[in-house]
């Protein structure tokens, strides 16, 4: 995988990845509109809003999990329909769910995600030691705990080598050591020019975090 | 060009433009089916073997065209929807389908009515009659599908490719249903085929058909109208429709 | 790389297929169960039986496979894989393909290579039994494509009802046609040939379109 470099546009489209007039319309409600955000390498943005707000729907339209009702998602300058697969390929995203099969031990699914994202791994780190699951790598996953299981999750985090992280709700089911780990998982990644957008409920005091509130759904005119 | 293809797909053109040509269609569709109904049922000769039970196919095989038809009407919206992304196309396929299905089953009962006089029966498994269940149950498909999606814009994509699928496996069903039917048909009964009819049978039939194409042309753009008004209900045009038809 | 995606979800779902093998019997069970009730509920005269025994025996293979068709997706739907395998940049058609190919290892297979035992117990006429083997083997592949598909599309359900029986089953009707017909061939001292060679271009024509479809149907569940 190359080093990313920034094609531009023009001067002003030098951001990595801007949402553009991102809309999203369920049926006949308005969740949101008029998203736009330009970030940059190294940015952290947090996506704000009550349930319902359509917090995880925009997270899913960034990772063209959902496509936009209107608006366009722009990755170096060009609309990620259009280069999907390098798109796809520089990003990660962990949602709600845990993403794991619940019948395979924590590290079998790392193995069979090591093996599908072949491409984008960092070179060998122990993924569940750096998460402090060694102990029980080879429990089936209906075994562990809810925070154990987010754990296993997240370890994704330390093997890949994707420049833009979605995170839904990382922080939670975690103790509060293992936050601050994470804290830091991010904030080494932010260093490293990486990006992340995620939603959180936690106080995260990273400096220069950027935001989208999103308020509760309006009807469409 | 692409204004003129765009305005097409306008709902609310559509709905203007067809308030003013719906009552000649329907008038003319009426026109049609009573011709042929009443030259039909009334004034065509007796058949020579089945007196005067046949008379039913005035209303079986236009059904049975349609409800064929119907499909591929259905069909090629959704294609259209899906592929050019026009809200008037996904409209005019959800409203296609139950009157697809009405005209299948309308083919089945006139199949069925046949059938009692002539072989005995009121229910016969035969090619024809089979494909037209078959046929019944795709229909059945396409619209209780929709009902699995909260959004009706994802409801409309599964139906069209549940739609297109359909369509790739019609030809593939029919001639399935053939083969079958050749391999176990018992030796007696043959379906009596429109080809060996008498003229002064065959033009009343004739009449049937454009009748109901015409009469489903019809029902079709109503359906369609009613299906816009209920999605675009928060317009501003459809506000002022009813607002200003509720002060007159 | 396409090939990679392919091999990790064969393995993957193999793996699991191995992890769930109480599932495994569970289409061999069914094919039983009924077996039993066709005798009861008919005759146990064996000159009867053999007449019926071809569409019957495919027949019980084809709900074998309708019954089987949930587990395809709705796993992977619920714990989220389904999404990540979806947001990787590889075609989805490959795993699709890949995820077909288990489960028809893991139901059709099973229950073709079974038929023999099944078929004695229906008294099948001699003549009948490899081309039941045969025929079930290429329409159970054909099945479990065709049943994607409607599986993919009904994934939002959360499997209540019979929406995709509903779906499925007229797609499956030339496939029990043509399969039955050619045990039946068989059995009436006719070249199997024809209605096989038709067995064999639905199976070609569904591998071919069937994983696309279901591609996109997929899409589209994760969507709503």
């Amino acid at each position: 995988m190359s080093d990313t470099e920034k094609s531009s546009a023009s001067p002003l489209d030098s951001s990595i990845l801007i949402l553009k007039d991102l809309a999203f319309q369920r049926n006949e409600e308005l969740l949101f509109s008029s998203i736009n955000m330009a970030i940059e390498s190294g940015e952290i943005l947090q996506i704000q809003g009550p349930n319902g707000s359509g917090k995880t729907t925009l997270l899913r339209m960034i990772s063209m999990t959902l496509s936009p009702t209107s608006g366009e998602i722009l990755w170096q300058g060009k609309n990620v329909n259009n280069v999907r697969e390098q798109y796809l390929g520089s990003l990660l995203y962990l949602g709600h769910q845990s993403g794991l099969k619940k019948s395979l031990s924590a590290d079998e699914n790392l193995l069979w995600w090591r093996k599908l994202n072949k491409d984008n791994l960092l070179p060998s780190s122990d993924a569940l030691e750096c998460v402090g699951l060694t102990r029980v790598k080879d429990v089936p996953c209906y075994h562990l705990s809810a925070g154990q299981l987010r754990r296993a999750s997240l370890a994704r985090l330390y093997i890949t080598r994707a420049k833009l992280w979605i995170l839904d709700e990382p922080f939670s089911a975690i103790d509060k050591q293992f936050a601050n780990e994470l804290k830091t998982l991010l904030e080494n990644h932010l260093d490293n020019g990486g990006i992340v957008i995620l939603t959180t409920h936690q106080d995260l005091e990273i400096k220069d975090m950027k935001y989208i509130s999103l308020a509760s759904p309006h009807k469409s005119r | 060009m692409w204004q003129w293809f765009h305005k097409l797909g306008s709902p609310r053109w559509f709905y203007q433009t067809s308030g003013k040509w719906l009552p000649w269609l329907s008038f003319l569709a009426l026109v049609f089916i009573s011709l042929g109904l009443v030259w039909g049922l009334g004034f065509a000769p007796q058949d020579a073997k089945q007196g005067n039970s046949f008379r039913i196919i005035y209303i079986h095989v236009p059904s049975s065209f349609l409800a064929l038809v119907g499909y591929y009407i259905m069909a090629i919206a959704g294609a259209i929807s899906i592929i050019w992304k026009i809200k008037l196309a996904d409209m005019v396929m959800v409203s296609a389908a139950p009157i697809g299905a009405s005209f299948t089953f309308i083919a089945l009962l006139t199949g069925a009515i046949w059938g009692k006089p002539t072989w005995g029966t009121y229910w016969i498994w035969d090619a024809r009659i089979t494909s037209m269940l078959i046929l019944l149950f795709l229909y059945f498909g396409v619209i209780v599908l929709q009902k699995a999606y909260s959004r009706q814009g994802l409801a409309s994509r599964a139906a069209a490719y549940l739609a297109l699928v359909g369509t790739v496996n019609i030809p593939i069903i029919y001639k399935s249903v053939d083969w079958w039917y050749t391999l176990h048909q018992p030796a007696t009964i043959k379906f009596t085929e429109a080809p060996s009819m008498h003229p002064d049978m065959f033009q009343p039939l004739l009449l049937m058909i454009v009748g109901f194409y015409l009469f489903y042309a019809a029902v079709l753009i109503f359906k369609i109208r009613v299906e816009i008004l209920h999605r675009e209900r928060r317009t501003s045009w459809v506000q002022d429709y009813f607002f200003s038809k509720k002060n007159k | 790389m396409t090939n990679t995606g392919f091999v990790a979800i064969f393995r993957r779902d193999l793996l699991l297929a191995i992890r769930h093998r109480g599932d495994l019997s569970n289409p061999i069970i069914f094919f039983f169960i009924i077996i039993v009730l066709v005798p009861l509920g008919l005759t146990p005269e064996s000159s009867r039986l053999s007449e019926i025994a071809p569409g019957m025996l495919w027949i019980i293979a084809l709900l074998a496979s309708l019954l089987s068709l949930n587990s395809m997706f709705q796993d992977d739907y619920n714990d989220g894989t389904l999404e990540q395998i979806m947001i990787l940049p590889q075609p989805l058609y490959f795993m699709v393909l890949a995820k077909i190919v288990v489960h028809w290892m893991v139901t059709g297979l099973p229950l073709s290579l079974l038929a023999p035992v099944f078929g004695m117990m229906l008294s099948l006429p001699e003549p009948g039994y490899l081309p039941l083997m045969l025929s079930l083997l290429m329409g159970t592949a054909t099945l479990s494509l065709l049943g994607a598909i409607g599986s993919a599309l009904t994934l939002p359900l959360d499997k209540e009802g019979l929406l995709l029986p509903l779906i499925v089953m007229p797609f499956y009707m030339p496939i029990l046609i043509f399969g039955s017909g050619t045990v039946q061939f068989a059995i009436d001292g006719l070249s199997i040939l024809s209605p096989l060679a038709v067995m064999g271009s639905l199976l070609a024509l569904f591998l071919f379109v069937a994983p696309y479809i279901a591609a996109g149907a997929l899409r589209l569940s994760v969507e709503g």
